[in-house]
């Protein structure tokens, strides 16, 4: 079974055009850190804010968390798409995990758990402009967005 | 590598660096907990003016550091987080930081050694009249 969820603007398929910037398979810790890096890079490279660069490493930091946390490990894409009109960069998070059960509950718990897979997911829904969670058990990818006007 | 904490007086000094592992957050904890229960402090200053990421698990565990150290009897203060960072830490949620904070290390000096002379000091010394 699959189960999906795009709470904004959907983010299906990657669109054409689009650039992988960085691949980082998490393993240990310092996989993150580096998956972090990436990603400030890569939006540094599109012209992106402080700001925005310190919303999309911090959502690096809890995605490939949760997967090196529930899942034993995974890999981090970072993809990048520039067009006429827009800038945005995608982070897919993927394993080969149990699953996550309850997809709505994950995102919907809030910080109020104090820990957990909600935690992060909630504030990568928050920071992002879209997220989509596809998940089964074996296998779960967690695509999420950001597109600003060039 | 642990993160090496300083003792000045009686307070401890730490400077997180720009990239920091989870089990470094963690060794960070239980080696500040045991210096001031072994006395040699009576508070704490965390700063993280380097920190150019502070996601919900570093969150957790600073004001979770921020709570032993309270209700072992010390202060311990956050210091100097970058803008950037303060705006994702409120983006992403009410409470995710629950500790004091001061804007630099001078300043999260000075407030643990108020806080600590507010409550009597460490021994709760009875004022001399």
């Amino acid at each position: 079974m699959t189960k999906s969820r795009s709470p904004d603007r959907s983010a299906s398929e990657p669109a054409v055009g689009t650039e992988t910037h960085a691949v980082v398979e998490i393993r240990v810790q310092n996989d993150i850190l580096l998956a972090r890096q990436a990603s400030r890079k890569a939006a540094a490279a599109l012209g992106f804010g402080t700001v925005d660069q310190t919303r999309l490493a911090t959502i690096v930091s809890e995605l490939t968390r949760n997967a090196l946390t529930y899942a034993g490990g995974g890999a981090c894409r970072v993809l990048t798409r520039l067009t006429a009109q827009e800038r945005c960069i995608v982070i897919e998070v993927e394993d080969q995990g149990p699953g996550i059960a309850d997809v709505t509950g994950a995102l919907a718990r809030g910080y109020s758990t104090g820990g957990g897979v909600g935690l992060g997911l909630a504030a990568v829904h928050k920071l992002m402009d879209d997220m989509t969670i596809e998940t089964r058990p074996g296998r779960t990818l967690v695509r999420t967005g950001m597109t600003r006007r060039r | 590598m642990r993160v090496p904490i300083l003792r000045l007086g009686r307070v401890l000094l730490t400077s997180l660096p720009a990239d920091l592992t989870d089990q470094q957050v963690m060794d960070l904890q239980i080696d500040a907990l045991a210096l001031i229960q072994a006395g040699k402090a009576d508070g704490l200053v965390i700063d993280i003016t380097a920190a150019d990421v502070v996601d919900s698990y570093m969150a957790r565990i600073l004001s979770e550091t921020a709570k032993m150290v309270t209700i072992m009897g010390g202060v311990a203060v956050l210091a100097g987080m970058q803008p950037a960072v303060a705006l994702t830490l409120v983006e992403m949620g009410r409470g995710m930081i629950d500790m004091e904070t001061a804007f630099d290390l001078e300043g999260g000096v000075a407030k643990v050694a108020r806080l600590v002379a507010s409550r009597g000091g460490r021994h709760d010394e009875v004022p001399i009249a």
